[in-house]
């Protein structure tokens, strides 16, 4: 139970590899921060960092009020849950968990109501005899997990732990392991690829690209209000529709349609953002956009388009008892209240 | 999961359909490859057993195969004659190269296992460089060593077996020679089992740091148990080699029967002129029966997917 501050916390192998850059983002104490972003992007660097698996080039990392760059991993009061799980290959699963305990020297009968009572809230006591190698794949993750609990720590750290898991077990999981947050009331901090685990599993997401923090917000925050053309991107399924626009004053145009801002901005060169769901199939007043629909998929309480408006690719999701087929022109009105504007140049969002 | 799926793959084949002769036949040349192989190293080993039942004579004037028309004239006289102590100080010569072969086994692989630890999984300044001189050594012959090695040990530590036995101490005399099968043995040992510490997932090191241990527990208690497969086959291999030797043990201790092994009890059996040759096959095959329950008794550690469920790949 802690925070934890990155404070201007960079990574750097070589002078020109950095892989994270001026990293700064404080975590409250019990909550459920998850770090995401695409490959390579430096959110597993800056897990390791506060693991202690890896050094810290310059800035602070600190837990509660404590700078630990240069405290052993050992040291930090953290738990690790490792994307292959990494159990100890010839111990039981009592001992796999017992292991932590062992190393802090503690007295058997405590290691004992320690590891049973963590394989009670995994539903493992039936399994505390066995080797990894004759569990399922979710059993050995909450191996994974038991080992991490039983040590009560101040902050738990999840790699990836459900990227190996089939697409079902992922989904309870990602549940079990939101219950497990509430019960145990500690920080956790979560990395991930995926940005739908990231939308139902965080209080707060820290969107990570290219060694830079992105973004830090709810999950509402982060999709409603992206604070560039990289989160608007990289959040929600499918994507965001971007087109590119010239602005003048409060008005916008695209190569098929031309609307009203509901806001001024500089005259220049953007990016217009909306998401599939901006757009409806009543044409409004406000802005109505003529879509030439090429593909049609109904999905039952979904029904997305994808088609051209102007010479512009465009994503709608649209009701799905809206009649329509590949090869119509669709008017489609688009919800103003849902439109972005970023800026073409830097890509940060005017609104 | 690949060795069971690789164990049947003509089960999914109906008898004698195309598919089931080509995969038949294709395994003839394995098959061939293998026993003929087995024939190779087996022929020559009957021929001594057969030898070992045949008195003197018979050993001198014909070949082994022709022994089976006279099957009257087999003994056990060469038997009885090796393991009589008077005659050949077989009894002593026995538990002098255990004492030899136990140690020398013992410190290589102990001491190439700390070091291969090093090798594979810390870091120090001219690691590499260091790794690489190491392979080298593989290469050179221990002939070359001899000399130097043999003069340092009598010139200048005066380490002579008559010096060693002087001073009473038991096993002081095998001293030398464990040291020199130590050295020659742990360039193969570190190389060997550095390369199989590498192959350890660092996931479980990183583990391992974070839930608290040390470095000598992660080697005690994480890369030994998870190495047993490797550990294994260095023993057999060492005491296999150390067992069998000959050259170095007479260069390092001689022929002194107090502390000489079996090889040179062995060699000492026969003349130039060919005498005694007779007890050279029953003895060949007394020797055999330790490195056999060596190889048998350490063959079931050979554990296939020892690291089966520790991560997922």
């Amino acid at each position: 139970m802690s925070s934890v501050t990155y404070d201007h916390v960079v990574k750097r192998y070589t002078a020109d590899i950095t892989v994270v850059k001026d990293m700064y983002v404080e975590i409250k104490d019990k909550e459920f921060m998850v770090l995401v972003g695409p490959s390579g992007c430096g959110k597993s660097t800056a897990l390791r960092m506060l693991a202690g698996l890896e050094s810290i080039t310059e800035g602070e990392i600190r837990i509660g009020d404590r700078v630990v760059n240069n405290v052993a991993a050992k040291d930090r009061d953290i738990a690790m849950v490792f994307q292959s799980y990494a159990l100890y290959p010839h111990m039981s699963v009592f001992d796999n968990m017992a292991f932590p305990l062992q190393m802090a020297h503690m007295k058997k009968p405590e290691i004992d109501k320690r590891v049973r009572s963590a394989s009670k809230i995994l539903g493992l006591d039936n399994f505390l005899s066995r080797k990894p190698r004759a569990l399922s794949g979710g059993q050995r993750q909450r191996v994974a997990l038991g080992r991490a609990i039983v040590r009560s720590p101040k902050v738990f750290l999840l790699d990836e732990p459900l990227s190996n898991l089939d697409a079902k077990l992922r989904g309870q999981t990602r549940i079990e392991l939101q219950k497990l947050h509430r019960e145990l009331e500690t920080t956790f901090i979560y990395v991930t690829h995926d940005q739908v685990e990231a939308m139902t599993m965080g209080d707060r997401i820290a969107i990570m690209n290219a060694g830079i923090l992105q973004q830090v917000g709810t999950p509402g925050e982060v999709y409603d209000h992206p604070a560039n053309l990289f989160v608007a991107g990289f959040i929600g399924t499918p994507t965001m529709n971007f087109v590119p626009v010239t602005t003048s004053d409060s008005s916008a145009k695209a190569s098929g349609f031309e609307l009203k801002l509901p806001k001024a901005v500089p005259a220049g060169k953007g990016m217009l953002g909306f998401r599939p769901e901006a757009l409806t199939d009543k044409p409004s007043d406000v802005s109505t956009l003529e879509m030439k629909v090429d593909v049609v998929e109904r999905l039952g309480s979904d029904q997305f388009l994808y088609g051209q408006v102007g010479g512009d690719a465009v994503t709608a999701r649209v009701d799905p008892r809206m009649k329509v087929e590949p090869g119509d022109t669709a008017k489609l009105g688009l919800d103003v209240r849902g439109l972005h504007l970023f800026d073409a140049q830097t890509e940060t969002a005017f609104f | 999961m690949t060795v069971a799926a690789a164990a049947q793959p003509t089960s999914s084949a109906t008898m004698f359909s195309p598919r089931w002769i080509a995969d038949h036949l294709s395994r003839w040349p394995l098959h061939i490859a293998v026993i003929g192989l087995t024939a190779a190293w087996m022929v020559p080993t009957i021929g001594l057993l057969v030898s070992s039942f045949r008195p003197f004579s018979g050993q001198a004037t014909s070949g082994w195969w022709t022994a089976f028309a006279n099957p009257t004239t087999f003994t056990i006289s060469n038997y009885t004659q090796v393991l009589s102590a008077g005659t050949t100080n077989l009894g002593q010569a026995f538990f002098n190269s255990f004492m030899i072969s136990v140690p020398a086994t013992v410190l290589p692989v102990s001491i190439g296992a700390f070091a291969a630890y090093a090798f594979a999984w810390m870091k120090f300044p001219g690691r590499n460089g260091l790794f690489l001189a190491l392979v080298g050594l593989l290469a050179v012959p221990l002939q070359l060593t001899f000399i130097p090695v043999l003069s340092f040990y009598v010139q200048h530590l005066h380490w002579t077996t008559n010096n060693l036995e002087a001073t009473g101490i038991p096993g002081l005399p095998w001293v030398p020679l464990w040291l020199a099968h130590a050295g020659y043995g742990l360039p193969f040992s570190i190389y060997l089992l550095a390369n199989f510490f590498r192959a350890l997932p660092s996931d479980l090191f990183e583990s391992a740091e974070i839930d608290g241990a040390g470095t000598l527990t992660v080697f005690f208690r994480i890369v030994l148990p998870l190495s047993v497969p490797a550990l294994a086959s260095l023993v057999i291999f060492q005491f296999l080699w150390v067992w069998n030797d000959l050259l170095v043990a007479l260069i390092y201790v001689g022929g002194t029967p107090s502390v000489a092994p079996l090889t040179v009890n062995l060699a000492g059996l026969t003349t130039s002129l060919g005498q005694g040759s007779n007890l050279l096959t029953s003895a060949a095959f007394f020797s055999m029966i330790v490195p056999l329950i060596v190889f048998l008794s350490l063959q079931r550690y050979f554990v296939r997917g020892i690291l089966a469920g520790s991560v997922k790949g």
